[in-house]
């Protein structure tokens, strides 16, 4: 920075104390975390869409097995996107309870997250179940391999997510909101918004795209 | 960076971190993007089992939905917006989406046409026979 450029400030504040220096080092922990969070989101979600693209590729192949609008049961899907759309709701309060500080708040929006995820995940395995009970599994055709692979990888995620969540809990019950539980927590609460976009796609794409062909 | 001095931005916004901080504003937030949220699926669930509108438009209605909803999330759930202090984050995205684009786009169009160059042999013969 030359000299001119600050002239108008010498006269005040001659060695500039009172500005904010530009280059002050790394960014903040809590920034640096997050951002490398985010950027594996990011490639989570880029593995997701070569599962959308398999699927999109595959969904025509049934072998003379079922098709999608034959299996898929529309109500079944309305239960699990409310349930994860609240988990989500409930997760952002939960969120912001734990920058409050606030305790009570904070374990009855993770609970009320978790006993949703685990709705959400008990009403997909029954689905699943049911269809391999049918003689719908996996092998029967490159198409329902394609679903169980893009759907499981979601509710694999839901799984993780949940454990994760307990987790949170446990911390935040063991050693209160110190700097880098709130971080966790922060990590925590953009995966379980991100595993709700993902299913956004998969309700819309598989469930009904497939049942209005 | 000279152009900076004139933009107070003493630091940048983490993915998922919001710039206001009152706590009823951001209860009120999420409130706003799940009434959001909870209509776009609607619809999307009204489109697609509904005889009401023009057939052939319900696929591209319901992934139109799709993307609106998944732009409701970015914005009121993971706090991606267009501000100054989230250009990394709107980058990295913005990345990620070109690399989903190039995958979903590239495969559907290649597979297509060779599904239309190569048809199986049963198909093969039945159209030449």
């Amino acid at each position: 920075m030359s000299m001119t450029a600050t002239a108008g400030h010498t006269h005040a504040d001659p060695h500039q104390i009172g500005r904010v220096v530009e280059h002050t080092g790394p960014a903040p922990k809590r920034i640096v975390t997050a951002y490398g969070f985010w950027i594996f989101l990011i490639s989570d979600i880029v593995m997701f869409s070569c599962f959308f693209a398999a699927y999109a590729v595959l969904v025509d192949q049934t072998a003379g097995g079922p098709k999608g609008s034959e299996i898929f049961d529309q109500r079944n899907v309305a239960i699990e996107t409310v349930c994860l759309l609240l988990s989500s709701f409930t997760c952002g309060m939960a969120s912001i309870a734990a920058d409050e500080h606030n305790r009570f708040w904070f374990y009855l929006g993770m609970a009320v997250t978790c006993v949703l995820g685990l709705i959400f995940l008990a009403v997909e395995f029954r689905e699943f179940a049911d269809l391999v009970a049918r003689g719908y599994g996996p092998s029967r055709s490159a198409f329902l391999t394609s679903f169980f692979s893009l759907v499981g990888c979601h509710g694999l995620h839901v799984s993780a997510g949940v454990l994760w969540l307990l987790t949170m809990m446990a911390q935040v019950f063991a050693k209160g909101f110190r700097a880098d539980i709130l971080r966790r927590m922060r990590c925590f609460a953009l995966f379980w918004h991100a595993l709700d976009i993902i299913w956004v796609g998969v309700f819309s794409v598989v469930y009904l795209l497939g049942s209005g062909a | 960076m000279s152009d900076r001095t004139d933009a107070p931005i003493e630091h940048d916004l983490a993915p998922g971190e919001e710039a206001q901080h009152t706590v009823g504003e951001r209860i009120l937030g999420y409130v706003v993007g799940l009434g959001l949220a909870l209509l776009l699926t609607a619809t999307s669930f009204f489109i697609a089992g509904t005889n009401l509108v023009w057939q052939p438009s319900i696929p591209v209605a319901l992934i139109v939905l799709a993307i609106a909803q998944m732009g409701v999330h970015l914005v009121f759930f993971l706090h991606i917006t267009t501000g100054a202090d989230n250009t990394n984050n709107v980058l990295a995205l913005a990345f990620g989406l070109l690399i989903v684009f190039l995958v979903v786009g590239g495969t559907v169009w290649i597979m297509a046409h060779l599904n239309q160059n190569m048809p199986p042999m049963d198909q093969f013969i039945r159209m030449h026979s």
